[in-house]
C-alpha cells in the first residue's frame, strides 16, 4: 500500500468585530495610552472590562481610569515565540493587575530570562509607537522599580471612537484524506476511478469514505467506475463563482458514474448550456496534470431512462 | 413517572438586519434574552439554566462563544449548555432546553440562538480549500438547486410555484417588524424578473444574510401559572439526524425529517397533520423548499405539495398558513433561524404574533433542518397543555 497522501492547509479570515459600547471606549484609550476599567456593582474594577456584571448580570458601564504600573500575579515563560504573537524575542506571558485594578489582564512582558520574572513583581506598560485601538497597542510589559501611577475615573468619551476592529485568523494543519480516499486520488491519476465496495448493502462508494455511513462497517474491496456516466440532476450557473475561472453560464451537474452508489459532482461540457437534461449520458475530459476530470462531455448514447437513475440524484 | 409539560412564557428577538454594528455578540444575544425575560416579566434570577446555540464557530471566527457569552445571559453560577447542529440549531437548542425542564432538572431555562453574520462570510466558513478535493463549483445556491430540479421533475411542479412561495413570504415579512426583508414593492413580476442564479433558484428565492437573535424562557407548570400572558404548551418535540451524502439520500424527502416529523405528530396525538395543525414555520432557505417540505412534514402526499403552495393554501389567510412571520426568505441569522421558526410558532398559540397573527391558531409546527439535510428539529405548540 502506498503513503497515505498529507498536505499542509491554512485557514485564515480577517473576521471583523463590532465592539459595543464598553470594549469601544477601552481600545479607543488604549489608543490614547489610558487603560479603563469598569466599576462592577459590588464595587470591584475589571481590567479588561465587561459590558455585563459577573455576579448581577446587570449592564454596567462605569469607567475608571487604572494605573500604568501593575504587578505580575502569575506567569509563564514562552521559549520559542510564535508568529503574531506581542514580541519574537523569548518572553513571559504574564497576568498583571493593574494599580487600581481587582482583575489581572494577560499579556507579554519583555524579560532577559525565566530567573528575571516572578509572582509579585512591578511592571509598567510599554506602548506601541502607531497604536490604532486594539491590545497591541500595548507593545508589552516590563519590569518597573519607580513610582506607582494613579488612578482616576474616566467618562470614557474620546474623539473618533473605535467601534470595530478587524481580528485576523489564522490556523495551520497538516491535512490527511486518510487511506481510502488516498487510494481513489492515486488511481485518479492513471485516469481511473476506484470506489469501495461496502460488504453489506453492497454500495459502491466513490469517492470512499473508508467506511459506510449507513452500515456503518469499514468498506475494503476496490472497484472501479466508469468512466461513463449519466446526469442525475442539475443547475445552471450564471453567477461567477470567486476564485473560478469558468465563464457563465455554465451547468453544474451530479453525475452517477456507471456502477457507482452514489452521484458526484462535475461540470458538462461540449453541449449548450440550455440543452442539458436529467439522463444525460457523459464521459469525462481530462486536460495533462489536472487530479480531476476538467469536464464531462455527451457520449452520444441514447439518454439513460428515469428509472435507472431517480435513486441517485 | 410521566413527563412534566413545557410551557413558553417569554418570547424576545432582535430586529434582524444585514449588520449590527453597534453591538457586540454579548449586547446582540443581551437585547433578545432581555426581551424574553420582559416578555415573562421574570428576573435573571429567575433563570436556572442556559442553553445557547449558534452554528459553526467559522462564521464569526469566535471559538465557543459560549464562554464569554456567560455573563450577558446571566449564567454566572448556573448551568450553561452550547447545542450545535449546523442550520437546525436553533431548533435543537429549545429542544435540549425543553428536555431540560420535562426530566425535571431545572424549573426554568433560558434558551437563546444567535448569528451576527456580518462579522464573517458563511460562504467561506462552509467553503474551505480542503487539499486534494475537488472544489465545489457552484456556491451555495448550487448545492440545493440541484436538489430543487429533482423535485420539479419528481412532482410535475409549474415553474412558478418557487416564486409564488418567495412573493408570499416576502409580503408576510411586511407585518412583521423584526424581519430582515422589508420589501414594500414587491410584486410577483419583481420576483420572476429577478435575476436566475442557480437555474431553477432566483434571486429573489433565496434568503438574505442576517445579524440577529432569538430567545425563549421555557418554564414547568408551577411558572406556566405564574406567567403574566398565555403560554405555548409544547406537545411534541423530535430531532433526527442522518448522514450528509449516502448512497440512497433522498434529498427531496429525506428520511430522517419524515422520521423527525412522525415522532412529533405521535407525541402529540395528531394523526391528520393536514387538518390537525392551524399553521407551521419551517426552514425554508429557497423558495422551492417550501412545498418540498409539506410532504416531508405529511401535510401533502408525495408530489402534492406545490398543489397547497399554487392554490393558496399556505397564504397568511389561506387554511394552512407557512411561513407568517416571513420565514428565513425574509430572515436568516443562520443559528437563530431555526429557534425564530419555534418561537414564532409560540407567538402564533399564545395569540401575540400582531398583524400576521393566524386567527385561531390552536396548534403550530416549528422547524428546522441544516448541514446538507443532514439534522432536523420540530416542535408542535399548543394553546393548551398536552393532558388537556
Amino acid at each position: 500500500m502506498s503513503a497515505v497522501l498529507k498536505a499542509p492547509l491554512v485557514v485564515e479570515f480577517p473576521f471583523t468585530r463590532s465592539l459595543g459600547p464598553v470594549q469601544s471606549a477601552f481600545l479607543t484609550g488604549l489608543r490614547e495610552r489610558v487603560i479603563l476599567g469598569v466599576k462592577t456593582r459590588d464595587g470591584r474594577t475589571l481590567v479588561p472590562p465587561v459590558e455585563y456584571d459577573p455576579v448581577t448580570a446587570e449592564e454596567i458601564s462605569d469607567l475608571v481610569h487604572v494605573g500604568l504600573t501593575g504587578t505580575v500575579t502569575t506567569w509563564a515563560w514562552n521559549h520559542e515565540p510564535r508568529r503574531g504573537q506581542p514580541l519574537d524575542t523569548p518572553f513571559a506571558w504574564v497576568l498583571v493587575r493593574l494599580d487600581g485594578a481587582d482583575t489581572a489582564l494577560l499579556h507579554a512582558l519583555d524579560a532577559p530570562g525565566p530567573d528575571d520574572v516572578h509572582t509579585g513583581m512591578r511592571v509598567r506598560v510599554r506602548w506601541a509607537e502607531e497604536r490604532t485601538g486594539a491590545i497591541t497597542d500595548i507593545a508589552c510589559f516590563e519590569p518597573h522599580d519607580g513610582e506607582d501611577s494613579t488612578v482616576t475615573v474616566h467618562a470614557g468619551e474620546f474623539e473618533d471612537p473605535v467601534t470595530g476592529i478587524v481580528a485576523e485568523a489564522r490556523l495551520d494543519y497538516t491535512y490527511s484524506p486518510g487511506r481510502a480516499q488516498t487510494a481513489y486520488i492515486n488511481a485518479l491519476s492513471g485516469r481511473r476511478t476506484v470506489g469501495e465496495r461496502c460488504p453489506s448493502c453492497r454500495k459502491v462508494y466513490v469517492p470512499p469514505r473508508g467506511a459506510c455511513p449507513t452500515c456503518g462497517i469499514a468498506t475494503a474491496e476496490q472497484v472501479e467506475v466508469g468512466p461513463r456516466g449519466t446526469v442525475t440532476t442539475f443547475c445552471i450557473v450564471n453567477i461567477k463563482a470567486k476564485n473560478l475561472d469558468i465563464e457563465v453560464p455554465y451547468v453544474y451537474a451530479h453525475i452517477a458514474l456507471d456502477g457507482a452508489g452514489l452521484a458526484l459532482h462535475g461540470r458538462i461540457g461540449g453541449i449548450p448550456y440550455d440543452e442539458v437534461r436529467m439522463g444525460l449520458r457523459v464521459e469525462p475530459v481530462w486536460t495533462e496534470g489536472a487530479r480531476y476530470p476538467d469536464h464531462y462531455r455527451p457520449t452520444g448514447e441514447p439518454d439513460a431512462d428515469y428509472d435507472t437513475y431517480k435513486e441517485l440524484l | 413517572m410521566s413527563k412534566e409539560p413545557v410551557a413558553v412564557v417569554g418570547i424576545g428577538q432582535t430586529r434582524h438586519v444585514a449588520a449590527r454594528r453597534d453591538v457586540s455578540l454579548a449586547g446582540l444575544v443581551r437585547e433578545a434574552a432581555q426581551r424574553a425575560l420582559q416578555d415573562a416579566e421574570s428576573t435573571w434570577a429567575d433563570i436556572d439554566a442556559v442553553v445557547i446555540g449558534k452554528a459553526p464557530d467559522f462564521f464569526e471566527g469566535v471559538m465557543m462563544p459560549e464562554l464569554y457569552l456567560a455573563d450577558a445571559l446571566g449564567a454566572v453560577g448556573k448551568p450553561m449548555l452550547r447545542v450545535h447542529t449546523a442550520g437546525s440549531v436553533g431548533g435543537s437548542t429549545a429542544l435540549v432546553a425543553a428536555n431540560l425542564v420535562a426530566a425535571r432538572v431545572h424549573g426554568t431555562v433560558l434558551t437563546l440562538a444567535f448569528e451576527k453574520q456580518s462579522e464573517s462570510n458563511a460562504m467561506w466558513g462552509l467553503s474551505l480549500p480542503i487539499p486534494f478535493q475537488q472544489p465545489l463549483l457552484a456556491g451555495a445556491g448550487g448545492f440545493f438547486a440541484p436538489h430543487i430540479r429533482a423535485y420539479m421533475r419528481r412532482s410535475g411542479a409549474p415553474e412558478t410555484i418557487g416564486a409564488l412561495v418567495a412573493y408570499k413570504d416576502r409580503r408576510n415579512a411586511l407585518k412583521n417588524p423584526y424581519a430582515h426583508l422589508h420589501e414594500h414593492d414587491i410584486t410577483l413580476d419583481r420576483v420572476m424578473a429577478s435575476p436566475m442564479l442557480w437555474d431553477p433558484i432566483r434571486y429573489s428565492e433565496t434568503c438574505p444574510s442576517s445579524d440577529g437573535a432569538c430567545a425563549m424562557i421555557l418554564t414547568d407548570r408551577a411558572g406556566a401559572a405564574r406567567s403574566p400572558r398565555p403560554p405555548a404548551w409544547m406537545l411534541g418535540g423530535a430531532m433526527r439526524s442522518e448522514p450528509t451524502l449516502f448512497a440512497g439520500k433522498d434529498f427531496v424527502s429525506p428520511q430522517a425529517g419524515q422520521d423527525c416529523a412522525a415522532d412529533v405528530y405521535r407525541q402529540a396525538g395528531i394523526t391528520d397533520p393536514r387538518r390537525e395543525i392551524d399553521g407551521a414555520e419551517i426552514y425554508v432557505p429557497f423558495s422551492w423548499y417550501e412545498p418540498m417540505w409539506l410532504e416531508n412534514l405529511g401535510f401533502a402526499g408525495e408530489g402534492e405539495g406545490w398543489k397547497l403552495t399554487e392554490a393558496g393554501v399556505t397564504e397568511l389567510d389561506g387554511d394552512l398558513p407557512v411561513n407568517m412571520s416571513g420565514g428565513v426568505l425574509s430572515t436568516n441569522p443562520i443559528g437563530a433561524s431555526g429557534m425564530i421558526r419555534f418561537a414564532e410558532a409560540a407567538l402564533q398559540v399564545r395569540g401575540q404574533a400582531g398583524e400576521h397573527q393566524v386567527d385561531g391558531a390552536r396548534r403550530v409546527l416549528g422547524h428546522a433542518y441544516g448541514g446538507g439535510s443532514q439534522f432536523f428539529s420540530m416542535w408542535l405548540v399548543g394553546d393548551r397543555p398536552p393532558d388537556s
